[in-house]
């Protein structure tokens, strides 16, 4: 056959005729040289983070990222203080009870608002997501005066209550159950499940990547919380880490270095939880990528 | 098994009234097709027999049982749907396991039950598997696998083939009649493909506009349609359609020639003819026409001709086929023409 009979050239043939590699074109080298400059500018605060807590009080302020005397002295102090490590455990409470009820109730309601029809659907949807335009500052004083008023001032409950729930988490979990076709939940419906047993078998399992994501935002937005932790409690035992390491330092000065040992200490658990969720994330685009 | 009754069933979306009372007696372990084009009603009636859609008036019974008010899973309903929705993030066997959730059956009868199952379908190889890592058949098989497991006394198909290709939408259509001739359950089958309505039904019902057309068997919507529109919505290419006028046992064909017919009614009427039914040369000749178009299809050749009349089709030899710019007549048996009402296009008797 003819097909047959023609030779097909070899991969070095076809170098041969390429010729030698092109200069790469202006526009790649521009894009590169811009993702550069945004991951420096990304990466340089927690470099810096990182050098300041391996610096002497005295060299704090010297902008060198490398230190002079490098010294784990700050890591010491900052360990051997007992309340670094309620704060850290105050901090995961906080942070894993708020993540946990989100994913929760954000699923919860966020299914019944994209998968049921009833009246006033639309006005509970906008009516939550008309709360995502109030400032927090502007809310901390009812939250404050609710705390006040039910006694949970100084505690994990009034540390808590606000984001048990979110308007964020509501909509976006919505808008994932969107994806979800109907005809699951019918065939569901079908094979004898209740509702509740539809959610949690047949629609969540779908959604994870959106969990994975809703899982990371809730636990760091709560984890670098401070405004609201620090109003809301009054006693150094329930202190949250972004509360507790502001209090380093005395009235004259801030012990910057022993801040950022915390701080970097603290970054720990949320690159945990990061790359415990991340692969449900990649997973979902990949999965989605291969729906046929 | 069961049989399943429609009496008045009607539907309404506020003002609009989708559905107006249809009447459906389906006999225990019958094959029934429902088919129209899109929006008229058949996946909507379907919905309302699973208890996924509320009834706006009338009754359907299973098995002599009024199950309006019924949750869908109180129905002894099993649904396949076009999107097959089988879960991805569940094994075959899962998928498979799931129709047995709320069954009292014991671990071991439902292994059983599902092993019978796989078998039956030919999917014992693929059990593990996810559906991702299934072609299209096979994923198919895994919805029906679904439904049959509970052996519900009624399975519901809505429009399983249409997201497959043409070779396998073939060779699940007659994978599907073969599970109707071993499990013998009742099944209705929704399908806007004339094809798959003709091959599988042992009764078909035409649905148009939120109405039934007629309800027949395959040959008897095929050769003796109640309405122009079911004549030309079944086979294809669709029933020709020529205006006459019928007097005192004459027919004259517009454009076309006259017939004697032993026919009482009188006034303006449709002529229906199959192209299959129309030949060139026979007699009586209904109308003589140019070779416009011709479609070789194999063993038989459609051509198009124009007439004064409009466009007539009809079914030529595949071998000696006549040729474009060719002058045909055109004629049928008396028993295959077909007399409608000009104005509302049933038939006449």
């Amino acid at each position: 056959m003819a097909m047959a009979d023609t030779i097909r050239p070899t991969a070095a043939a076809v170098l041969e005729t390429r010729g030698p590699a092109r200069p790469r074109n202006m526009g790649q080298i521009i894009r590169w040289l811009i993702l550069f400059a945004g991951g420096v500018l990304m990466v340089m605060p927690i470099a810096y983070m990182i050098s300041t807590s391996l610096k002497w009080p005295h060299e704090v302020y010297d902008v060198n990222l490398i230190p002079k005397e490098p010294t784990l002295e700050n890591y010491t102090y900052v360990l051997e203080d007992g309340r670094f490590y309620l704060w850290f455990l105050n901090s995961i409470i906080i942070a894993t009870i708020t993540t946990a009820s989100n994913l929760l109730f954000d699923s919860l309601v966020g299914y019944t608002l994209c998968k049921f029809r009833f009246p006033g659907r639309m006005i509970v949807f906008i009516a939550i997501l008309s709360t995502l335009m109030i400032p927090t500052e502007m809310l901390v004083i009812p939250w404050y005066l609710m705390s006040q008023s039910f006694g949970w001032l100084d505690s994990y409950w009034g540390i808590m209550f606000p984001g048990l729930m979110t308007a964020f988490g509501t909509f976006l979990m919505k808008q994932f159950f969107e994806s979800v076709p109907d005809d699951f939940i019918e065939a569901a419906r079908i094979d004898g499940l209740n509702e509740l047993q539809i959610w949690w078998t047949v629609a969540m399992p779908l959604v994870k990547p959106a969990l994975a994501a809703l899982a990371i935002f809730v636990f760091l937005g709560n984890w670098t919380a401070f405004l609201w932790p620090l109003i809301v409690t009054n006693s150094v035992e329930m202190y949250t880490i972004p509360v507790g390491l502001s209090g380093f330092g005395d009235e004259a000065d801030v012990a910057w270095e022993l801040i950022m040992t915390g701080a970097a200490i603290s970054t720990i658990p949320t690159l945990v939880i990061f790359l415990i969720f991340q692969r449900f994330i990649i997973r979902g685009v990949v999965m989605a990528g291969l729906k046929g | 098994m069961a049989d399943l009754t429609l009496k008045a069933l009607s539907k309404s979306y506020g003002e609009t009234k989708v559905l107006h009372g249809i009447d459906l007696d389906v006999a225990d372990g019958e094959f029934i097709v429902f088919v129209g084009p899109s929006g008229c009603g058949k996946s909507t009636t379907l919905r309302m027999i699973a208890g996924l859609e509320e009834v706006s008036g009338g009754e359907i019974s299973i098995d002599g049982r009024v199950v309006n008010h019924l949750e869908p899973k109180d129905r002894d309903i099993a649904m396949v749907f076009q999107n097959y929705a089988i879960y991805p993030h569940m094994s075959v066997k899962k998928n498979i396991a799931f129709g047995l959730r709320s069954s009292n059956m014991s671990k071991p009868d439902k292994e059983a039950r599902i092993a019978e199952v796989a078998g039956i379908l030919d999917m014992t190889d693929l059990l593990e598997r996810k559906p991702s890592q299934l072609s299209g058949g096979q994923r198919q098989r895994v919805a029906i696998g679904r439904a049959m497991v509970r052996d519900p006394a009624v399975f519901l198909f809505d429009e399983p083939l249409s997201n497959l290709d043409a070779q396998l939408r073939t060779q699940m259509r007659l994978e599907i009649k073969k599970l109707h001739q071993r499990v013998g359950n009742t099944i209705i089958f929704v399908t806007h493909d004339q094809v798959e309505a003709m091959t599988m039904a042992d009764r078909i019902v035409i649905m148009k506009d939120g109405h039934i057309q007629q309800i027949g068997t395959p040959d008897e919507v095929y050769h003796r349609p109640d309405t122009t529109f079911v004549g030309q919505f079944i086979g294809a290419p669709s029933m020709n359609m020529l205006a006459a006028e019928l007097t005192d046992g004459v027919l004259k064909i517009e454009g076309g020639t006259e017939i004697k017919l032993a026919h009482e009614a009188t006034g303006k009427v449709l002529l229906g003819v199959r192209p299959d039914d129309l030949r060139a040369g026979a007699e009586p000749v209904l109308i003589e026409g140019q070779v416009m178009l011709r479609e070789p299809l194999g063993p038989d050749t459609l051509i198009y001709l124009e007439t004064p009349a409009g466009e007539v089709i009809a079914r030529a030899s595949g071998r000696h086929p006549p040729q474009l710019g060719d002058v045909v007549s055109l004629g049928a048996d008396e028993d295959c023409l077909h007399l409608f009402d000009a104005t509302s296009g049933v038939r006449l008797p």
